[in-house]
């Protein structure tokens, strides 16, 4: 409850900036909130869900796709020494490169439609969750595994019992930690090839349109996107994890 | 019961721990196994449990060689052997939901599918039923043996192992633990292997004790210490006497 007051208190603190930015800068391109709040009503009405449900389409999809490919990919790398030693040099040249630099080869490969967008923030999530993954099933104690061992358990029963949960919370840290990330590659992607999506949505207004309390108002929902997304899985954490 | 028959077992790249070594267990015996770190007593553990194996020689339990872990044995380790994602209860129930998981198939779980599978009474005897709902790392060192205790008691095991149970925890609740260990195999009638390092826990608990000294071993060194387990045992002549001729003996060696 506490934390709830706290979170609203601090964004009415953000809201109070942004309207003493405005009334500073007291430009068009900086509108005060009220007037990106009546904007955003009224957007409601008009084109905004139809863009906001295809990003979040976009990144829903590409986060399923990561986490039931990466995880069990990075259950069996934590769980094989050997294959770990074959593959952790090309994760390791891997990990590191920003996906967001392929958007461009991508689109020219996959072309229109949502496919490439949702490839780009996949490659970003699988990685990610592949590599805690990994680190997470590599670093179960020994003791524990001899001692499930020794109450009958082979490989199918240590997958079940030992193998997937301890695997749940890397995923989540993995989610938790790639979520911004995946939205603000989201709105690169959707600046390309695209007429929906709230990266479509703001680039149109702001550089187009100069309808500007629109383009805050499709940054307004972006953000609303990201804490949703962030808060989402924080939610999933504290119901599944609950040891932690 | 058990035949340890003329083993010998190296791990990879580094010279023998037993070296055509022989040692038998009778059932309902309550063994101790004492030794300084490293003499490989939890690798003997592991040999009687299934989950290391000879490179010569066999380890017989009932008269069958062992290719796996048995059903019918208990295993409890020193620490991190609870799932710490699973309360209290359902790491109680592990092993129930392990033998669930294959069914009565002999290899993971008995053939006969009368097991009991409520785990209510165990909690209930090991006094942990009012923590049944923690996670591992809301409850104490003892209360967390006494749930692997539990999980393992609640399978009917005839054999018990114990790798340094109780080496973690404070004096007191060692020495209760350890009263309940005696008690409960008692009640069950069961063989006891215990691991042990500390020169009290093994005069205090083992009828027999296996005296282990610095690698390679070829032979048991055994000494029978009947009393053991008794009712003020701890305070007695025998008791002092015995964990003098066994540091004695630790230290010759």
């Amino acid at each position: 409850m506490k934390r709830r007051l706290d979170l609203l208190l601090t964004l009415l603190a953000l809201i109070g900036l942004w309207q003493l930015a405005a009334w500073l800068v007291h430009r068009s391109i900086l509108p005060d909130p009220i007037t990106v709040l009546v904007a955003f009503w009224r957007e409601l009405r008009d084109d905004l869900p139809m863009h906001f449900a295809a990003s979040l389409w976009r990144v829903l999809a590409s986060t399923a796709l990561a986490i039931f490919t990466a995880a069990p990919a990075g259950l069996v790398l934590g769980q094989s020494k050997r294959l770990n030693r074959l593959f952790s040099p090309l994760i390791y040249l891997l990990y590191p490169i920003p996906k967001v630099v392929f958007v461009p080869l991508v689109l020219l490969f996959l072309g229109l439609g949502d496919a490439p967008k949702i490839l780009i923030i996949y490659l970003i999530l699988f990685f990610q969750i592949l590599v805690l993954v990994r680190d997470q099933a590599a670093a179960l104690r020994p003791e524990l595994l001899l001692s499930v061992r020794s109450l009958g358990a082979g490989r199918r029963a240590l997958f079940r019992f030992v193998y997937l949960p301890a695997s749940l919370p890397a995923i989540l840290t993995a989610l938790r930690q790639s979520v911004g990330t995946a939205v603000a590659v989201l709105y690169v992607a959707e600046l390309y090839a695209t007429q929906r999506g709230l990266g479509y949505y703001i680039y149109i207004n702001g550089s187009t349109f100069f309808d500007y309390p629109a383009m805050y108002v499709g940054i307004l929902a972006m953000s609303l996107l990201g804490v949703g997304l962030y808060s989402g899985v924080d939610y999933l954490e504290k119901r599944l994890c609950k040891w932690m | 019961m058990i035949e340890v028959d003329s083993i010998t077992f190296a791990y990879p790249s580094s010279s023998p721990i037993f070296v055509d070594f022989s040692w038998q267990v009778g059932r309902g015996e309550t063994w101790t196994v004492l030794g300084p770190s490293g003499c490989g007593k939890s690798t003997l553990l592991y040999l009687l449990a299934g989950l290391q194996f000879p490179q010569k020689g066999q380890v017989r339990i009932d008269g069958k060689a062992l290719t796996r872990p048995r059903p019918q044995t208990g295993l409890i380790l020193q620490d991190y052997g609870l799932l710490p994602w699973a309360t209290v209860r359902q790491n109680a129930e592990l092993g129930l939901k392990i033998r669930g998981f294959y069914g009565p198939d002999g290899t993971h779980a008995p053939t006969q599918v009368d097991w009991d599978n409520s785990v209510l009474p165990w909690l209930e005897r090991l006094g942990i039923q009012a923590v049944a709902d923690h996670y591992p790392s809301q409850i104490s060192g003892g209360q967390r043996q006494r749930t692997a205790i539990a999980r393992t008691l609640v399978l009917h095991p005839d054999l018990l192992l114990m790798d340094e149970p109780f080496s973690s925890l404070d004096a007191p609740t060692r020495e209760g633990l350890q009263t309940l260990i005696l008690q409960l195999q008692a009640e069950n009638q069961l063989t006891l292997v215990m691991v042990t390092h500390s020169i009290e826990e093994a005069a205090f608990m083992g009828k027999k004790i296996l005296l282990l000294t610095q690698p390679p071993i070829h032979q048991a060194s055994i000494i029978e210490n009947s009393q053991a387990g008794s009712e003020g045992y701890r305070k007695s002549e025998a008791y002092l006497a015995l964990c003098e001729t066994l540091r004695t003996k630790l230290e010759q060696r």
